[in-house]
């Protein structure tokens, strides 16, 4: 216990030394996290549009209006032709467009069907598909009014009601702000990427150091320096925690809806697996070079494969159940259940268990694999 | 086995893959004494050390160390000796007390008496007034001090220093041996290796090591003594010239350059004539020259000229 005690103090003063280090650790994961969370801050909305109306009717002008009220359009230019409105877009001005042709008014006040074209940037596929399905709701909705409306008035007046009328309430994050799914994300990664970092170079420095031989002519056993190397970056990872959180919570408006104490403990349980890997891959590693690449190799299917960029839903099965063998896909489902949806220890008790027996492993690994031999 | 031994190694050899660091090597240290490994270089030293302290796992052979065979029960080993490795492996960012107090609290040093015995090694080091310094801004012969302070903290009765004086000047060299001396006179039992000849003279017995062999174990006065002939020191024009003459003359055993002067090994007195008469046919002037007493450079240089001889005549045959 002594042993152990003296490591983690000579840890302690390692970082305390280095203010710059030490200054750095604790900025940039905040930095990134109000650097990435603004990069993904704007919702999909206010599209610059471009609208021809050939038309020019009283219908026509309320059919752009109700796309200017949607909130997902911007009617930015008014144009005279298809022409002009490619125009726009290949110029990155407008980001859809809608030409009404001569005879939309005409046809709808003869009830017979009028067509719109609209046009769609199709470059960024997540914009396009917004767009898309903006434009369908909308379409749909004013096509549904006006049939009513023409039913209701023919020479045959009859009280309408469409068959299904369906309702969708969402559950969590009821206004479906990005930032609510995308801020816990970001915390989690930062707090990956950090962990292994502040520890990857634990062991592998003092190896080139010289300082590693030294150790090991003393009587000190392999778990005491490897406890005594996590110690004092836990206490280093909760603050970039509290700090990440507090950042979601008064810069992007994400409140955290469970327990605020349930979240710092089972972040406890993350962090120690996350700097326990970290300290196998020092143990492994013959020199920071390696230890650089094999953080760097372990970081990348982290963030492709754990369900913080894309959905795991629609991965191949081989891939999604890979997907378990990483801690942080199994932090992402406690972060969001205790921010997004304010879930209890009782539903996240099947993705805590992962991480406590992920941690254990990876600790006895480097006890087992750290030999007091060069 | 005797008890009476700090060290035994017996037939120890390390191999590296098909490379061999240490061949076959075998000798004794008594308690108290002072064993110095001299030799160049890659010779085998550090990897020797390094076994001893059961840091480095023996491919063949033993060593016991205070009792215990080094290769099973390394552990037992490491609590009661003393290492002090070549780089110095102190931390830098840490303060000279700090140092000593992180190695003191490792080896389990009680509360009591870790106080008055950091103090006492500030003092031995001469590091008194600088303790709140950084172990980085201490200069070679201050870290060399630090880190041997740090090896005997948990006092040690077997120590081990690998290159313990290399790049500190000769001052401070000389006052660290004086501190390895009152350690031994207290009875602490010293190997320490070094490539500087003149230091194996503080040594009670030297190995020389060349080519991952032992090739001589002895006290410096018997190895000088053991020499074969005379030794000569001529002081000539062109040396260089001069050494290739004598190497091919009757009755010389082995020549070396001396910086500006010729060590002539020769088998009597009269070769010393022909030598004379050899160099001044070839019409180099010859100043003075004097029988001396052999240094140990020149006892480990004629080991190895005749270390490689035999060799050469076993490959012939």
């Amino acid at each position: 216990m002594n042993r152990l005690w003296t490591i983690t103090r000579k840890e302690f003063i390692h970082i305390i030394r280095d203010p710059r280090t030490l200054i750095l650790v604790i900025i940039l994961p905040v930095m990134m996290l109000a650097l990435l969370g603004s990069a993904f801050a704007n919702e999909i909305e206010h599209l610059p549009m471009a609208v021809a109306d050939q038309s020019k009717t009283d219908a026509s002008r309320r059919f752009v209006d109700r796309f200017s009220a949607s909130g997902f359009f911007d009617v930015t230019y008014g144009v005279q032709s298809e022409g002009e409105i490619q125009q726009l877009m290949d110029q990155g001005l407008v980001k859809s467009g809608l030409l009404i042709p001569e005879e939309f008014g005409r046809n709808l006040s003869t009830g017979n069907p009028s067509a719109a074209q609209f046009y769609v940037d199709g470059a960024d596929p997540l914009v396009a598909q917004t767009a898309q399905l903006a434009i369908e709701t909308i379409s749909q909705a004013t096509s549904q009014e006006i049939l009513v409306q023409q039913l209701s008035s023919g020479p045959f007046p009859m009280e309408l009601r469409l068959p299904i009328d369906s309702h969708v309430r969402f559950l969590y994050n009821p206004n479906l702000r990005r930032m609510n799914f995308l801020i816990p994300g970001l915390i989690a990664l930062i707090l990956q990427v950090q962990a292994l970092l502040l520890t990857a170079f634990a062991i592998v420095r003092e190896r080139e150091q010289g300082t590693l031989e030294q150790l090991i002519v003393t009587p000190l056993r392999p778990w005491e320096l490897m406890l005594g190397k996590i110690l004092p970056f836990i206490l280093v990872a909760m603050v970039n925690i509290a700090m990440t959180v507090a950042v979601g919570h008064l810069w992007f408006g994400v409140e955290v809806a469970g327990s605020v104490t349930l979240l710092f403990v089972l972040s406890l349980v993350f962090l120690s697996s996350a700097l326990g890997l970290g300290v196998l891959i020092s143990t492994i590693s013959r020199n920071q070079m390696q230890a650089m690449y094999m953080s760097t190799f372990i970081i990348l299917p982290a963030v492709m494969l754990s369900g913080l960029i894309f959905p795991r839903e629609n991965m191949p099965r081989l891939v999604y159940w890979a997907g378990y063998l990483m801690p942080v896909t199994h932090f992402l489902e406690v972060i969001r259940g205790i921010i997004l949806k304010g879930v209890g220890i009782n539903y996240l008790w099947q993705n805590v268990w992962p991480l406590v027996i992920f941690g254990v492993v990876v600790f006895l690994a480097s006890v087992l694999l750290f030999h007091k031999r060069l | 086995m005797s008890h009476e031994n700090a060290v035994e190694v017996d037939h120890l050899t390390k191999k590296f893959g098909s490379f061999t660091a240490v061949d076959q090597v075998n000798f004794i240290i008594p308690k108290g004494e002072i064993f110095g490994l001299l030799g160049p270089n890659g010779a085998g030293k550090t990897t020797t050390i390094r076994m001893l302290c059961g840091i480095l796992l023996p491919t063949a052979g033993e060593a016991r160390i205070l009792g215990f065979d080094v290769a099973h029960r390394p552990e037992e080993v490491k609590k009661r000796i003393g290492y002090m490795s070549q780089k110095f492996a102190l931390y830098n960012d840490l303060t000279v007390f700090e140092n000593l107090d992180f190695y003191a609290h490792l080896y389990g040093v009680s509360r009591e008496k870790c106080r008055t015995r950091l103090e006492g090694l500030i003092e031995m080091a001469g590091l008194r007034g600088h303790e709140k310094e950084r172990a980085a801004n201490l200069s070679g012969a201050w870290r060399q001090r630090l880190a041997l302070a740090c090896a005997i903290v948990h006092e040690p009765p077997m120590l081990f220093l690998d290159e313990p004086t290399a790049g500190v000047d000769p001052v401070s060299r000389r006052e660290f041996w004086e501190m390895i001396y009152s350690l031994a006179g207290q009875g602490v039992s010293v190997l320490a290796t070094t490539h500087y000849m003149d230091e194996a003279e503080f040594c009670n017995v030297i190995g020389m090591m060349h080519d991952a062999r032992l090739i001589a174990l002895n006290d410096p006065d018997s190895l000088k003594s053991d020499l074969r002939g005379i030794l000569l020191e001529v002081d000539c024009e062109s040396p260089g010239q001069a050494e290739a003459i004598a190497t091919l003359l009757p009755g010389v055993i082995d020549v070396a350059l001396h910086g500006v002067l010729l060590h002539v090994t020769v088998e009597n007195e009269t070769i010393q004539q022909t030598l004379e008469d050899a160099l001044a046919s070839a019409g180099i002037t010859v100043g003075q020259v004097e029988t001396v007493l052999p240094s140990l450079e020149d006892v480990f240089v004629s080991l190895v000229a005749a270390e490689s001889r035999s060799r050469l005549r076993q490959e012939i045959a």
